[in-house]
C-alpha cells in the first residue's frame, strides 16, 4: 500500500491544473486554492471564486476534486469560501510575467480606492511594446476578469486582467 | 438565531437574489443584439455578474434553510418571486436599459458598501466580495448616462423618457421586506432610509449633470414585492422553460 501524499504534494498536484480560461497560469498561482488539509484518508481543499459569476468555477471545482482524489484519498471535499475576497494581488509574480508574455496585461497592485465611482483609471502598459500610451476600449472583455485596451503606439489591441 | 430573525433574513436574501436573477435575464436579452459589439460584450458580462451575485445570495439562504438555488430560480412561479417591478419591465431601448442599470447599480453599490459592516458575518463577506465586481458596472453605466444625456437631442429625449417612466418604480428598491426592521435593529442589514438618502443625492446630481430633469411627478411607486408586473410571467416562462422541460438538464 502506498502512503498517502503530504499536503505539499497535494499543493504540487493542484498546481498542475491550468486555469480553464487562461491556461498559461495554474489555479494555485491564480490564488484560487486557499488551503489543503489532510485528516486520515480525507482531504479538504478550500477554494475561493475569482468573479462570483465566473462560469469556469464549476470546472475548477471538479478538477480540484478529481486531481486530489487521484492521489489516493478515499474522501475529498472541496469547500468554497468568500472571505477574504479574492484579489488579483494574490497572482504570483511569475504568473504575471507569463500573462504578459501571453499578451494579457497583468493586473496592477490594488490601492486604497473609493469603490463608488472611479473614472480615472491609471494607464495600463501595453504587453507587446511596453508603452504606457494606451486607451481603454471596453472595461468588459471576453471573460469577466478582463478588459480591452488599444495601444496608441504599436496600434495593437490587447486584453488586460482587471485589478480587483 | 431567533425564528423571526431567520425568517426575515430569508425574505431579504430572496429579494436580493430575485432582483439579480430578473435583471440578469433582462440584460441577457441584449446578447447578440447590442448596438455595437463592445457594448454587447459589456452587457453580457454585467448580466453574468448579476447572475453570479444571485448565486451568492441564494447560497446564503441555503445555509439558513437548506433550499436549493436552482429550484428557487427555475421552479418558483411569478407569485412566489420577490423581485422589484423595475427589474421586470421589458428591456425597452438602449437608453431604457442603461438608465435602469445605472439606477440599480448605484443602489446596489451603496447598499453593499453599508452591508460590509453587517453583524451577520456571511452577509458581510458576501457584500465585500460582490462590491468588487459591482464597481465596474457602476463605472460603465455612469458613463452611459452622461453620454446619452449630453449626446444628441434624440439620445437625451429617450433617456429623459426612460427616467420619467422608471423614477417611481426605482423607489421600490427602498421599501423594506417583511421583518427587515428586525434585521436593521440587529445590525444585520443597512437601514434602507439612509441608503435612499444617499442614492437620491448621487443619482439626482449625476442625472442633472447629464442634462436630465428629475421628474416632478414620481409616477407609479410599487410598495410590495408580492405584487408584480404582467411581464414577470412571460420572462419566467422563457427563463424556466428548459429546466421545466427537463429537470435533469445539468447546469454548466
Amino acid at each position: 500500500m502506498t502512503p498517502l501524499p503530504t499536503t505539499e504534494q497535494v499543493w504540487a498536484a493542484l498546481a498542475q491544473i491550468p486555469d480553464p480560461e487562461i491556461p498559461v497560469i495554474n489555479v494555485v498561482e491564480m490564488g484560487i486554492v486557499r488551503g489543503v488539509a489532510i485528516e486520515g484518508n480525507k482531504a479538504t481543499v478550500t477554494m475561493t471564486p475569482t468573479f462570483s459569476g465566473c462560469p469556469a468555477l464549476h470546472l475548477i471545482r471538479e478538477q480540484l476534486e478529481q486531481t486530489t482524489r487521484s492521489l489516493g484519498f478515499d474522501s475529498v471535499e472541496v469547500k468554497t469560501v468568500l472571505s477574504p475576497p479574492w484579489t488579483t494581488d494574490w497572482i504570483t509574480p511569475e504568473a504575471r510575467e507569463r500573462l504578459r508574455q501571453y499578451g494579457i496585461a497583468p493586473p496592477q497592485p490594488t490601492r486604497l480606492q473609493s469603490t463608488l465611482i472611479q473614472l480615472e483609471a491609471s494607464p495600463t502598459r501595453c504587453p507587446r511594446c511596453g508603452s504606457l500610451n494606451t486607451s481603454v476600449k471596453n472595461t468588459f472583455g471576453p471573460t469577466l476578469c478582463k478588459a480591452i485596451h488599444v495601444c496608441n503606439d504599436c496600434k495593437e489591441p490587447f486584453e488586460s486582467f482587471k485589478t480587483v | 438565531m431567533r425564528h423571526e430573525i431567520k425568517q426575515a433574513l430569508i425574505a431579504k436574501l430572496t429579494a436580493l437574489a430575485d432582483d439579480e436573477v430578473i435583471l440578469s435575464h433582462r440584460n441577457s436579452e441584449w446578447t447578440g443584439h447590442g448596438p455595437i459589439l463592445e457594448e454587447d460584450i459589456a452587457l453580457a458580462n454585467i448580466a453574468q455578474d448579476e447572475l453570479g451575485h444571485a448565486t451568492v445570495w441564494f447560497g446564503l439562504r441555503k445555509e439558513l434553510d437548506g433550499s436549493d438555488p436552482d429550484q428557487l430560480a427555475f421552479f418558483r412561479d411569478a407569485g412566489e418571486y420577490r423581485s422589484a417591478e423595475l427589474l421586470e419591465l421589458p428591456k425597452g431601448d438602449w437608453a431604457f436599459t442603461m438608465l435602469r442599470q445605472f439606477l440599480f447599480d448605484l443602489y446596489e453599490t451603496l447598499w453593499l458598501e453599508a452591508a460590509k459592516h453587517s453583524s451577520y458575518q456571511p452577509l458581510a463577506d458576501a457584500a465585500n466580495k460582490i462590491l468588487r465586481e459591482e464597481r465596474f458596472h457602476l463605472q460603465h453605466t455612469y458613463a452611459w448616462v452622461e453620454r446619452l444625456g449630453l449626446g444628441t437631442e434624440e439620445s437625451n429625449r429617450r433617456l429623459q423618457e426612460a427616467l420619467e417612466f422608471q423614477w417611481g418604480y426605482a423607489q421600490q428598491l427602498f421599501v423594506p421586506t417583511p421583518g427587515e426592521d428586525l434585521l436593521v435593529a440587529e445590525g444585520m442589514v443597512p437601514d434602507l432610509g439612509a441608503i435612499k438618502a444617499q442614492w437620491l443625492e448621487h443619482s439626482s446630481k449625476h442625472l442633472q449633470n447629464s442634462g436630465l430633469k428629475l421628474p416632478i411627478n414620481p409616477g407609479y411607486q410599487p410598495t410590495s414585492r408580492t405584487h408584480h408586473t404582467e411581464h414577470l410571467w412571460s420572462i419566467l416562462a422563457e427563463m424556466q422553460s428548459t429546466a421545466r422541460w427537463d429537470t435533469e438538464a445539468k447546469v454548466w
